[in-house]
């Protein structure tokens, strides 16, 4: 660009300049872009993939139809109001000898029973008692003689609620919801009615923990900022350590303290506080201490960072103006803290949400979140479906949350200021 | 400790030595678990509870003749070295491709970039539980390194992009203008001044994996068990004196790690101020 520009004197190539400078920036744009793509493809790999895989697996329901083919298409027509006609058991006759000799029973049964207990039983006995195909017109009598389940209206509109290839049955199920026999959505039998309970305890824990850290963090937040750079520099260690001390290490630490023959009780008993092990830990108490140790730093950093950005003018201002002191702090101070209270908040209740491992090391049965039915579901019990869709459900609240985070610190430099 | 200048009535004196107080006591209530777990790993006795029957190294003994513990170590370092590695590649292109980037788009792609770190762990370890069983990556290395690699590489991103905020184009301009090739001008100007960020990032990077157990949790079979995963087991089933030795492990390179960066953040911020 240096020697063509210098011998352009004329007009015309006021023209082809702009344009080669437009193209120089498009090459530069390109550039950019290209150095990006590998991490986008990456990620597209690793994580992104991954997730829609696993938001795929919430809605996906092709078991049944593979397993009973001939049954889900009779069954495509049918309008559930009566009981099916003798070519749909004839069909799922066929279909059940079929699956019986490919082994395949085993996948209908266990999706069937997810919909409607008992189902498994009735899927393997029909294959058992099964002897031959029946004679053509008597098959709805010889299902209906194996089990008289086949008699009821339910079985069959279980079986064409399942015939897929989509469905919401987990996401409802996550949701404590299901469809009764004429299709409509109604609340889950209470028995099986857990996820509300569950999505409502993961809210109160990580809500009573962004609650705890806002408690203990303003104070520190409060003092880092105001005293000298040297004095705070040296005390931000104590929030610094434990921030990058590992998990297991934190959590471990408290269950060594507050077991019940741990460093607190023990000392406790020895002072004469209390005559025997108070209960500590594998509870909601010990859930919530440890969660606030590990999440603590997480609430200290933003309001630090955003009580570091008021001016101490502004509060000599507010005394020299007659307001005493404790109306200045309401007035002036904390108003100008609200962005860092809202971004520390925030991020607390994002992370606590998702909390899996502490809450499976320090809590009971009654205290597990979210994240360990997801687990259990996928690792113990093999439903993934129902895995799926309440992660789907937890991904959503997260997204929702982050959305708004990052809302409200688009002013502030959490990104490195890397957003335009 | 009345460093406070605006100390003038009594009212604001009771309310700052309030902040004091409660202020020792969050800070004795984050550091005392981590410190009081720590003289535990060196009792003579079985038992997690002071006083000491009396002082030994048995337990990190055993925990250096236990072939499982220390196969753990040896996994977390292979799989935090190469996860870090590849995360600070893929995140140092990125952070220099980003800086340069004007599109609308950059908003969505760099959200794209940095939601590894938001995503609950569960979720992130469950999709890649379903999608790598097919193709044979899980209980593998590989498998595990992409995945921490994935979980680390905003961190580099953010830190090396913060470094390039104060980086000043002109210093690239300058280098092209002399007819430095951009490979040149890269490895001789660029990456000379933003390495600060870059080896931040990287130790980022690195405590990420180290920490990291849900995934391993979901994705690791018996042979790529991490100190973490061997931990969270040990939890589990009983907490053995050995663990408190693998605690004390796992703190120390924390605080290496937290020093070398501490160091990193003076020595720029000495640069910074030698030339301004």
């Amino acid at each position: 660009m240096t020697a063509a520009s210098s011998t352009g004197a004329d007009a015309r190539t006021e023209v082809p300049l702009k344009r080669r400078l437009k193209r120089a920036e498009r090459a530069r744009q390109i550039r950019a872009l290209a150095l990006i793509l590998p991490l986008l493809l990456f990620l597209l790999f690793t994580f992104a993939g991954p997730i829609a895989g696993m938001l795929w697996r919430s809605v996906d329901d092709r078991e049944v139809r593979r397993v009973l083919p001939q049954t889900v298409a009779a069954l495509a027509n049918w309008d559930g109001k009566d009981l099916p006609d003798e070519k749909a058991y004839a069909a799922l006759a066929s279909d059940i000898l079929a699956a019986r000799a490919s082994g395949t029973i085993a996948i209908a049964a266990k999706r069937l029973n997810y919909a409607l207990n008992g189902f498994r039983t009735i899927l393997t006995s029909t294959a058992r008692n099964l002897k031959a195909e029946p004679e053509p017109g008597t098959a709805r009598e010889a299902l209906g003689k194996i089990n008289p389940a086949w008699r009821e209206r339910i079985t069959w509109t279980t079986i064409k609620d399942a015939s897929g290839p989509m469905t919401g049955f987990y996401l409802l199920s996550a949701l404590d919801l299901t469809r009764n026999v004429d299709g409509a959505i109604v609340a889950a039998p209470p028995d099986q009615a857990i996820y509300r309970n569950v999505f409502a305890r993961t809210f109160i824990i990580s809500l009573s923990v962004t609650a705890l850290c806002l408690i203990l963090g303003f104070p520190v937040a409060y003092l880092l900022a105001t005293l000298p750079a040297g004095r705070s520099n040296l005390l931000m260690i104590f929030v610094l350590l434990p921030f990058w001390t590992s998990l297991l290490v934190r959590t471990c630490a408290w269950i060594v303290l507050l077991q019940s023959k741990g460093v607190v009780n023990d000392s406790l008993l020895w002072l004469g506080i209390i005559d025997e092990p108070l209960r500590l830990i594998y509870n909601r108490f010990g859930v919530c201490v440890a969660m606030t140790h590990v999440l603590l730093p997480f609430m200290i950093l933003p309001l630090y960072s955003s009580m570091k950005a008021i001016s101490p003018a502004y509060m000599r201002a507010a005394a020299s103006l007659g307001a005493p002191p404790a109306t200045a702090f309401l007035r002036i101070y904390l108003p100008q803290t609200l962005p860092g209270i809202g971004a520390g908040s925030l991020l607390v209740f994002i992370l606590a949400l998702g909390y899996y491992i502490t809450p499976a090391l320090v809590g009971g049965a009654a205290d597990q979140m979210i994240s360990y039915f997801i687990a259990l579901y996928t690792t113990e019990t093999a439903n993934w479906g129902l895995a799926s869709a309440s992660g789907a459900v937890l991904l959503l609240a997260t997204v929702l949350l982050a959305l708004v985070y990052g809302k409200l610190v688009q002013g502030q430099q959490v990104t490195g200021g890397m957003k335009n | 400790m009345s460093d406070n200048p605006s100390l003038r009535t009594a009212s604001q004196r009771i309310a700052w030595t309030t902040t004091i107080v409660i202020s020792t006591l969050v800070f004795i209530f984050l550091i005392a678990p981590i410190l009081a777990i720590m003289p535990l790993s060196f009792s003579s006795g079985s038992y997690l509870t002071y006083p000491l029957p009396g002082l030994s190294l048995r337990w990190y003994d055993d925990f250096i003749n236990s072939p499982r513990w220390m196969n753990s170590l040896k996994n977390s370092m292979i799989i935090g070295v190469a996860s870090t590695l590849l995360s600070m590649v893929l995140g140092t292109l990125a952070a220099l491709g980003l800086a340069q980037w004007n599109s609308r788009f950059k908003p969505l792609v760099l959200a794209f970039v940095l939601s590894p770190v938001v995503v609950p762990g569960v979720i992130t370890a469950v999709g890649l539980y379903f999608f790598f069983a097919p193709i044979g990556l899980t209980g593998t290395y590989l498998g595990l390194i992409l995945a921490h690699t994935a979980l680390a590489t905003p961190f580099v991103v953010i830190t090396v992009g913060a470094t390039l905020q104060s980086f000043d184009t002109n210093l690239a301009r300058a280098a092209a203008s002399l007819g430095a090739s951009p490979l040149y001008a890269f490895r001789r100007v660029i990456l000379p001044l933003i390495l600060p960020g870059v080896a931040s990032g990287a130790l980022f990077a690195f405590a990420t994996s180290f920490d990291e157990v849900v995934i391993v949790l979901f994705m690791a079979g018996p042979e790529q068990r991490t100190l973490p995963r061997e931990m969270f087991s040990g939890i589990r089933e009983n907490i053995s004196p050995t663990i408190t030795a693998a605690a004390v492990i796992l703190t120390t390179v924390s605080v290496i790690l937290l020093a070398t960066l501490e160091g990193l953040r003076r020595r720029n911020e000495r640069l910074k101020c030698s030339s301004a």
